[in-house]
Order: C-alpha cells, then structure tokens, then sequence
C-alpha cells in the first residue's frame, strides 16, 4: 500500500488535526542520502499509525547554519518567518529528522515566540518502542556489530545520549563503542556551519579522524542520527575504501530495517 | 610589642591591602562586560557549584592528575589551619598557640601537624609529578605552542613555590623536632620531619632556633607573596573557580544567546508597525564581539578563572586535526586583552582606543572559522568555561558589522534567504522526496 504523506494545509482542508508536525529539514528535503532517511523516518510514523503532517513547501531552514556561522540577522528573519506558519497552523508537537533542526527549534525558537514540544526521531522511536507501539527484530541486523556516532547536537548539546543506543540494542545488534563516545563523542566535523565550506588548515579531515577511530572497531554498520554526520562518515569510510564491508546507516534506517510486519 | 609582631603586622596589612587592590582592579575589569543575567535558579547554581567547584567532579574524568590534583587542593585547604596559627602567633609573639590542644594522655596538637606534615608531603609530591609531566615526560596539551613564554614559567613558578613553602614547613618542624628531642621535651614523632632530625643533629640549639625561625619567616613571606601573584598567573582559579561555576550556563550547550538587539531590528523589518524602544546610549550598538568590552561580564570571568589546562583544546576536534584553533588560546588571549584594557584604564583614566582589538589582534579568523561548535571544549571544561560562546559572539562582529564571512558561507547565506535552504535547492522542490518512495 502507497505511504501517505499529508502536509499540514491538507489535513486542515480535510478538517482533521495531525498528532505531531514531521520537520524534515533542508537536508532531508534536498540531499540524495538524506533524504532516504526521511523516507525511513516516514516509514516508521506510517507502521505506527501516527496521524502525522509536513509543512512541505512552507518548511524553510530554521536558520542553524546561520546562526553558527554568526549570522544572527538571518537566523532571526528565518525564525520568525517559520514561528509564524508553525503557529499559524497551531502546531504543539514536533519531530525532527535532524539534530541541527531540533536543536534550534527546541531551544532557540522559544525567546522568538515559538514554543512547541520538540523531539528527535531517536527520541520518538524509542517512546514508540518502549511503549509497545513498534515491535523491532534483529533481523538483519541480530548479532552484528554497530557503533554509534554522537551527533554533537544530539549528545553535548542537548544530552541525548541513550535514546539512539536502546534502538540498537533493541535489534539485538551488538552494540561497540568508540574510545571516545557519548559527551566524550568526537565531532564529524561537519558542524557550526563547517558543512558548507572548505576545512581551515591542519594536517587531517575531522572527519576521516573520526572515521578511522570507528573502523577500529571493525564494525559492520556505522549508525548516525544525523544527516550532516551521514555525509561525514559516508566520506570517510569510502576515503578508507570501506565502502563494501562497513555500512553507515541512520538509526531509522536500521530500525526500519528490523520492523517486525 | 616586640619588633617581629611589628614586622608581621607591616607586611600583613601591606600584603592584604594590596591583594584587595588587585582583586578591586579584576572586578572592575570583569564588570566591563555587558550584562548577563545569572543569578537565577540559586538551588540549582549552589547544587553545581557543589559538584563541580567544591568536589572536582569534572576533573576526574582523568583519574590520574584529578587525584595529584586533589592532594594538591585539600593539603591547601587544610594546610590553611596551620598558617592561621602562624599568623596568630606572628601577631602577638606567641610560639605555636594552638599547641594548647595537646592534653594529658592525647596529643590532639601534635596529630593536627603530623596530619598537616601528611598533606604537604602529598602536596609536595603531587607538584613534584605535574613538574615532570610538564617538563620532562611533556603531557601533549601541557607543552604547546600557546604556553611558550609566559604562561610556561608561571606553572612552574607555581609549582616550584609550593613545594618550597612546602619543604619551609618540614624543616621548621625538623629543627624544632630536633632542639625538644635533644631537651627530652616531645616524644611523639612527626611524620615526615622526623626523617630530617638526623641532618640537624649537629647543629646548635642556637643554629636550630635560626633555622626553625627563617622558615617561619620564609613561609609566611611565601604565603603573602603567592597571595599577591595569584592576580597575575593563571592560579587565580582557586578563587575564581567558585564563583565562575557558580554563575556558570546552565540551559542546553546547545542553545546560543539570543541577540536582543537583532531582534528589534528583524521585527521591525518584517513588521512595519513595530518601533523597537530606544537605544541605551551608554551601551554602543554593536553585533557581536569586536573586543573584550563586547564580551559579558560572565565571560570575561571565565577569562581570569581559566587555568590554560587545556583539556578544552586536547579534545577540540579543530585543534586535534591540526587547525590554527585552540580554545585554551581563546580564553588566555581574552584575559591577555582584558588586562591590557585595564592598565590603558588604569594609565589614562579611562579607556583610551589603542588602535587594538581581541578580533584581530588577538585572535584570527583563521581561528574563529576553524570551529565545529561541537562543545567539546565546554564539556571538558573543569570550571565550566565557555570558549565557544567567545567564539560565536566573535564570528558575530566578523559577519554581522565587517561582512567577511568567507566566501563560501556567504553564499550559503544567500541560499538561505533566497532558496530557504542552505543550498541552491528551489523552495517548490522540498517535498519531492515524497514522489520517491
Ligand atoms: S566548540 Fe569549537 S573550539 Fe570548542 S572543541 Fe568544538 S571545535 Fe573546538
Ligand atoms: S578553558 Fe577550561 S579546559 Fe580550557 S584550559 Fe581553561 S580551564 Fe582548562
């Protein structure tokens, strides 16, 4: 059966109300690979039965990269903009399918007038899992090794750190952590803005750093929750050539991979 | 009054007149920042003050210079008892006035300084080990660059006067150990001093009493002097520790300060009928940080509390790639600035423009673009600074008042205003994603 995907004005034209506003961010709505993880992350919302809605084309950056870069003019015009469709359409609950979005819509909206009850789609499935609502078998994934990078946007900055982990072991997966993880967790390099230009100087890629202390491990799935971490760790594991042996997968991608029918 | 009180009196009215000099001149050079509301939720402020000041609990992350490090903090503490007797006695000519507590049958004053002789032994080895590691096993983040100079001689200056009004303790105790045990006047042992009897025993009772008193001086001069260069040398943490933890930020790491300024002026374009209330004209309008005056008091105290540890930059993921970036830097030039504004205060009443700036001067864009915002540096903090907040408000002044951001983000910034993205994606193709199940 096709997957529905309603955006906010068209469940308010069928006079209904959806239980939670999916904002898809910039690189879930424009990035090849990202946008795999929206479709997961769909996905799961669709296998709950989770009266869900997008704002589509009236999603706009929240402004994140913006801000990091020290642009606070234009993180401000875009805040405001976006507080006022999502309080235009009187929107209470939110999920996110990147750490940067939830982020700033959790903790920087409020001053500019939007308050909103904002989560991860880590956080969601867990609440789903925990409550019984998403049944998950190892499936592929039963026994085999995964480590967890910290999004620093999830963990450092807003101490997520056990909703992406209880997904995996949820999968029965064996779940091996880096030396340096959770509020020691090593960037991707990718934030504050980094994504979108060259590195500054050094002797090595933040993000290849990182890669190389994964692959210590030898495992064969890299999870994220991140997409900007995605481009990260996908660049690194193919600067090892491990593209072959070591898959870098999103914790929805995995967990919709052990989606249990 | 004997000459000696005399002398002590002096040098401790001097010392502490002008220690409260000093620290008048940090305070005033701290409230040059902006304000910054922080003394909200004082429950939670004392609980964290608590942990993380008072119990160095982020310091045992690395159990083993956390543990050197704790000998160090509690033989400090404690040791104070005894210099609080010191000072007693300097004042009015007695000799060790709290020997009183050594009744029949339980010396409870000898066990006070054999324990104290315990702690400075500690004391002594720990800063003996943090020698080695900074000179002769050369910890990594304990040699680098940013340390040359300066900021090198003063660890080890540091650390070379504690262990000498350390070992002043020992061999005053030793001498005096030395003349009781030869008059068969104290027959308890002190731990440490003890094994220093047998160097002394050729010495008169005459050359023990000189020995025992230049280390009473030596002590009490050091005590007075390491008061003093505190205000000058990274060690100022011991005070500023608590205050700066105390006051520290406590929302997510993740949510940056919100310019209220910018906010009035975004309002007022996207709202025609909003007239933002006026300017205060003793605070010049300014985006961001151009230099330390922009900062807020909190975090030029972070500044003067930084102890050039570096457990912020060995963990920067910037710095450890071999970028220009190091958040220990950050902090130590803010200070460096800082009290270079305040001796142009001090020299011309006040604040005269030097043709220099924090951005710039001090710290390069190189630096400022080199950072992830991951808050790595924030996180390992052991006192709560907050290098990356420095940052931020520096890139501010670098995007928002002088327009060089580098090229690329500045067209990443054109994406987002036009495209409401940060690439050049149309706005009408952001649910095309749904066509691709
Ligand atoms: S926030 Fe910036 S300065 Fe601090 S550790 Fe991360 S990259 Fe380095
Ligand atoms: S900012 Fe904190 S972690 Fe960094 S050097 Fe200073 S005291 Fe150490």
């Amino acid at each position: 059966m096709e997957i529905q995907v309603k955006t906010y004005a068209e469940y308010l034209a069928s006079g209904e109300s959806p239980e939670i506003l999916f904002w898809v961010g910039c690189a879930g709505s424009f990035d090849d690979r990202a946008k795999k993880i929206t479709r997961a992350i769909v996905r799961i919302l669709d296998h709950v039965g989770m009266k869900f809605a997008v704002l589509g084309t009236e999603e706009s950056c929240t402004g994140d990269p913006a801000k990091r870069a020290g642009n606070e003019f234009l993180f401000q015009m875009q805040a405001m903009n976006n507080i006022t469709v999502l309080n235009g359409y009187n929107v209470k609950k939110i999920v996110t399918g990147c750490p940067h979005c939830f982020n700033t819509l959790k903790n920087e909206y409020p001053a500019l007038g939007g308050n909103y009850e904002v989560i991860h789609h880590t956080q969601l499935v867990q609440e789903l899992i925990d409550a019984g609502k998403l049944k998950v078998q190892g499936g592929a994934f039963k026994g085999k090794k995964i480590t967890y990078h910290d999004a620093c946007y999830l963990g450092r900055a807003n101490s997520v750190y056990e909703a992406p982990r209880e997904a995996i072991k949820a999968l029965d997966a064996d779940l091996a952590e880096m030396k340096r993880s959770r509020e020691k967790g090593f960037c991707c390099g990718a934030g504050g803005a980094q994504m979108f230009k060259e590195a500054e100087k050094g002797n090595k890629e933040v993000n290849v750093e990182r890669t190389e202390e994964a692959l210590e491990l030898t495992p064969s799935v890299i999870a994220t929750a991140c997409p900007f971490c995605m481009t990260m760790m996908s660049d690194g594991v193919k600067h090892f050539n491990k593209e072959s042996s070591v898959k870098v997968l999103d914790i929805a991608e995995i967990v919709v991979g052990g989606l249990k029918e | 009054m004997s000459v000696s009180s005399i002398i002590f009196l002096l040098l401790f009215i001097s010392a502490s007149a002008l220690f409260i000099r000093n620290i008048r001149r940090v305070r005033r050079n701290i409230l040059l920042g902006k304000d910054e509301v922080r003394n909200d939720r004082k429950g939670e402020r004392w609980k964290i003050m608590t942990l993380v000041a008072l119990g160095q609990k982020k310091m045992f992350k690395r159990p083993l210079p956390a543990i050197l490090h704790l000998f160090v903090y509690v033989g400090f503490v404690l040791i104070n008892i005894e210099v609080l007797e010191m000072f007693i006695d300097g004042a009015f000519g007695t000799h060790r006035v709290l020997s009183f507590l050594n009744f029949e049958g339980f010396p409870l004053y000898t066990y006070m300084i054999g324990s104290f002789e315990i702690f400075a032994f500690l004391v002594t080895f720990g800063c003996a080990v943090f020698l080695i590691r900074r000179n002769i096993t050369k910890v990594k983040r304990l040699v680098m660059k940013e340390l040359d100079g300066w900021p090198k001689s003063d660890a080890n200056i540091i650390l070379i006067s504690e262990i000498l009004i350390m070992c002043s303790l020992f061999l005053m105790n030793a001498a005096e150990l030395t003349t009781y045990q030869r008059a068969n006047l104290l027959g308890s042992m002190l731990p440490v001093s003890q094994y220093l009897v047998p160097f002394l025993s050729g010495i008169s009772d005459e050359g023990l009493h000189i020995i025992a008193n230049a280390c009473w001086w030596f002590h009490i001069f050091g005590v007075f002097a390491f008061l003093n260069y505190l205000v000058i040398s990274k060690h100022f943490h011991i005070v500023l520790a608590f205050p700066n933890v105390f006051y520290a930020n406590l929302n997510p790491k993740g949510k940056f300060t919100n310019l209220g300024s910018v906010t009035n002026e975004v309002k007022a374009m996207l709202d025609p009928t909003f007239t933002p209330p006026p300017a205060n004209p003793d605070q010049p309008m300014r985006f961001g940080a151009k230099d330390v005056q922009d900062l807020s008091w909190k975090q030029l105290m972070d500044a003067y509390t930084c102890t050039e540890c570096g457990r912020c930059t060995s963990a920067c993921p910037a710095n450890q790639t071999g970028k220009l970036l190091s958040p220990r830097k950050i902090m130590m030039d803010t200070r460096d600035r800082l009290e270079e504004v305040g001796k142009n205060i001090d020299k011309n009443g006040k604040f005269v423009d030097d043709g220099k700036a924090l951005s710039g001067n001090y710290i390069t864009p190189e630096e400022l673009w080199a950072c992830t915002s991951c808050n790595a540096c924030v996180e390992e903090c052991p006192v709560n600074i907050d290098p990356l907040g420095i940052i931020i408000d520096l890139r501010r002044y670098l995007v928002m008042e002088q327009s060089a951001a580098p090229t690329e983000l500045n067209m990443m910034f054109t994406n987002v205003e036009n495209n409401g993205a940060p690439w050049a994606f149309a706005q009408s193709d952001r649910l095309n994603w749904k066509n691709e199940f």
